[in-house]
């Protein structure tokens, strides 16, 4: 589903991302954890299609196409969905409104007829109950003065709604209290189909003892310097990331 | 829950989809001023002595005036011998039903997306159909006169209601109150006249749309709303103009009348043309706008969404006379590549216990500059007076500016005046954070310029919201990218 070769970018001239190479098939989770600064976060975003990033070098394929081509709107369509780390807030613009404009655009996008009034209430109900995100909080002006863990629920609320082909996490678990870890996880696993991939960013392996990844990937300093199993991330739990930073100098 | 984007998508073809001409038969006065053109004006309208000696002293103050320059906004000086004065569509006689209309207007009207009809999309809105210089038709007359209500052109008003014509024109906007109301009151050709009965709410919203169409014309209309004790009654007006090189001038002037316990609120979406994106041709809106609360526990709300012409000046303004009146405005002014904008309010605290507030939103793209002005005067016997005023500029890009001038007058100690404002660009952030949910990049820039606006979008009456929430994405487009 996603192949990633030999991924070099720079920001502002600087060398962020140094040869990354990953490979994702439709149904897997991957997990990413490193350091930070490591440059995870920039990985996520330029998946996602955000400007001000320059690829020197590399390839990503999606779905069979050249990722790097499309507008990010494109890629939100062709089934690419960011979990930001930093959601942004939207003044004036309620969730729910937002919401439905956003899967109407991926539909239209897709030659779909628009979503109807009652379904999609119907589903956004559903959804909210199994995210654990309040009514109240649906009504209310996009990301504007939510909490952080209310930020990072109605990402997970996003995903669950516009039911992307790869979903990326960037620390969705980072804020959350313990609750509503099992609750994002609970979704996320839900969520998990043989079509659907996950790539998931994380600092904790405890996030890996309710989201179980089939990969784990160590990122340090622009690369990912070791892939491994779920044991991996034990691993790092216990030894931290001093090993990889000797091989990475 | 209107799909908003949905439609904006469907008009991000065409730039300002307004722009057309009717070619109808009209007929024009040379262009040039002077006391014989006023006569002439006058008596084709077949006016009143007194009507006619008014427009002879309000030029005479006129030539006497300077033309303000303290605004924040430039243009080339206004030839006032080239424009022509009046212009109006050959007729015999004013249509007497609206099925003897021309059918070139009607189909102007259509092609506007406001057919001259009392049914289907418009049953709950009456309209008066001002053509350049006249008002052409006017809808559901009949069924507000069972109510008492006079809904007619200004016109008409002269013809039919002059008592109540004479006692209030010029009672809000005298004739010598500023160069551009001076020259509306010498050469006004149309316009609205709204009279609602004591006691009487208006059970559907007023409205006028102006449509400038001849060439080398001025378009000079006025309009003048009076609500009797205990009377309420929503007006919305509307407006556009074919795309030409050259510049057009328009200089309204508004009058509002609110007597004891009254209420009118005055709702408008302003579209002239904005000139190419060069910055050639567009309108030139220069209009006085006025309310007088003079009656106790009055409100007179005026809401605006400024998107077109070249240069926009224009400050609607009350005057909170009577004890417990209630003053508003609400504007969203939109500039894109050389718009200039100068717009505000003047809030004018006499009466005891009045309350004002003011919620302006500029926005800015390409070249273009925005300005708040606005005036909060406490008079000394406006004891317990309170006015909040908030002022927010988004910019876009960083080649236009946005300008906050507030003046604050205060001279009762007893008053409580507070002013709030922002200034922000829209953010690369909320951009990616839209378009990584699948909006377009011009999409997105609507999405978070509608969101900047809600408050005020909030104030206009829902047949307005929809169309003013397109306008603003279309006005927008091209900023980004
Ligand atoms: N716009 C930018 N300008 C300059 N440096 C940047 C920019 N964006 C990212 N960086 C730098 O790139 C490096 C990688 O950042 P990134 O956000 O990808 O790290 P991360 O692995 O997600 O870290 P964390 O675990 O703290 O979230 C950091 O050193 C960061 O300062
Ligand atoms: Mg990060």
């Amino acid at each position: 589903m996603l192949r990633i070769e030999g991924l070099r970018v720079a920001v502002e001239g600087k060398r962020i991302l140094d040869g990354v190479d990953l490979e994702i098939a439709a149904g897997e989770t991957h997990a990413v954890m490193g350091p930070n600064g490591s440059g995870k976060s920039t990985l996520a975003h330029v998946l996602a299609g955000r400007e001000g990033y320059e690829v020197e070098d590399g390839r990503i394929t999606f779905m069979g196409e050249d990722l790097l081509a499309m507008e990010p709107e494109e890629r939100a369509a062709a089934g690419l969905f960011l979990a930001m780390q930093y959601p942004v807030e939207i003044p004036g613009v309620s969730n729910m409104y937002f919401l439905r404009q956003a899967i109407n655009a991926v539909r239209k996008a897709r030659g779909e007829p628009e979503i109807a009034a009652g379904a999609f209430m119907k589903m956004l109900r559903e959804k909210a109950k199994l995210v654990g995100v309040p009514e109240e909080l649906l009504r209310r002006d996009l990301n504007t003065d939510f909490s952080g863990g209310e930020k990072k629920r109605n990402e997970i609320l996003q995903l669950a709604m516009l039911e992307p082909r790869l979903a990326i996490l960037d620390e969705t678990d980072s804020g959350l209290d313990i609750d509503a870890l099992k609750a994002v996880a609970g979704a996320v696993n839900g969520l998990r189909t043989p079509e659907r991939a996950f790539l998931v960013i994380t600092h904790y392996q405890r996030l890996l003892e309710y989201i179980v990844p089939d990969r784990v990937h160590v990122m340090v300093r622009g690369r990912i310097r070791r892939s491994g199993g779920r044991e991996l991330a034990l691993e790092l739990e216990q030894r931290g990331y001093e090993q990889f930073a000797a091989e990475a100098a | 829950m209107s799909s908003t984007i949905e439609t904006l998508k469907e008009h991000t073809t065409g730039e300002y989809k307004y722009g057309f001409m009717t070619a109808v038969d009209e007929e024009t006065t040379p262009p040039g001023l002077d006391e014989e053109v006023i006569r002439r004006i006058s008596a084709r309208k077949e006016e009143p002595e007194w009507l006619t000696e008014w427009r002879l002293s309000a030029y005479r103050r006129w030539l006497s005036m300077e033309e303000p320059d303290w605004q924040k906004v430039t243009y080339p000086p206004i030839d006032y011998q080239a424009i022509s004065y009046f212009a109006a569509p050959r007729q015999k006689e004013r249509p007497k039903s609206l099925d003897d209309i021309d059918p070139e207007i009607r189909r102007t009207y259509e092609k506007l997306g406001i057919p001259i009809r009392e049914q289907e999309i418009l049953a709950g809105v009456a309209v008066d159909y001002v053509f350049d210089s006249v008002s052409v038709a006017t809808t559901f007359k009949n069924k507000l006169a069972e109510l008492g209500i006079i809904f007619c052109s200004i016109s008409e008003a002269v013809r039919d209601h002059p008592d109540l014509v004479r006692k209030y024109l010029g009672s809000v906007v005298p004739p010598g109150d500023n160069f551009f109301a001076a020259l509306n009151s010498a050469v006004f050709s149309d316009g609205s006249f709204v009279y609602v009965p004591k006691g009487v709410r208006c059970p559907m919203e007023l409205s006028t749309y102006f449509r400038i169409n001849a060439a080398g014309t001025g378009q000079f209309e006025r309009t003048l709303i009076i609500a009797d004790e205990g009377s309420y009654v929503s007006y919305l007006e509307g407006c556009t103009a074919p795309m030409r090189d050259e510049n057009q001038l328009h200089a309204a002037v508004v009058e509002l009348i609110a007597l004891d316990d009254a209420e009118i609120k005055y709702s408008t979406v302003q579209n002239w043309y904005p000139g190419d994106k060069e910055g050639k041709g567009g309108i030139y809106n220069f209009v006085t706008k006025r309310g007088i609360c003079r009656g106790r526990r009055s409100k007179i709300s005026w809401t605006q969404v400024e998107t077109g012409s070249a240069i926009t000046w224009k400050y609607p303004s009350c005057i909170l006379q009577g004890e417990d009146s209630v003053g508003e405005f609400y504007s969203v002014a939109l500039t894109n590549n050389f718009q200039q904008a100068d717009t505000g309010t003047k809030m004018i605290h006499i009466g005891r216990r009045t309350r004002s507030r003011i919620v302006a939103k500029g926005i800015a793209a390409g070249r273009s500059d925005s300005t708040y002005r606005g005036l909060v005067r406490i008079m000394p016997g406006a004891t317990g007076a309170r006015n909040h005023t908030q002022c927010d500029s988004l910019l876009i890009g960083d080649r236009c500016g946005a300008h906050t001038v507030p003046y604050i007058e205060v001279k009762n100690r007893s008053a409580k005046v507070e002013h709030e404002a922002t200034t922000s660009k829209i953010s690369e952030d909320q951009l990616f954070y839209c378009r990584s949910r699948g909006f377009s990049e011009e999409d997105a820039v609507a999405l978070v310029v509608n969101g900047f606006c809600r408050e005020v979008m909030e104030e206009l009456p829902m047949e307005f919201a929809v169309e003013a929430r397109k306008l603003l994405g279309i006005s927008l487009e091209g900023s980004v990218g």
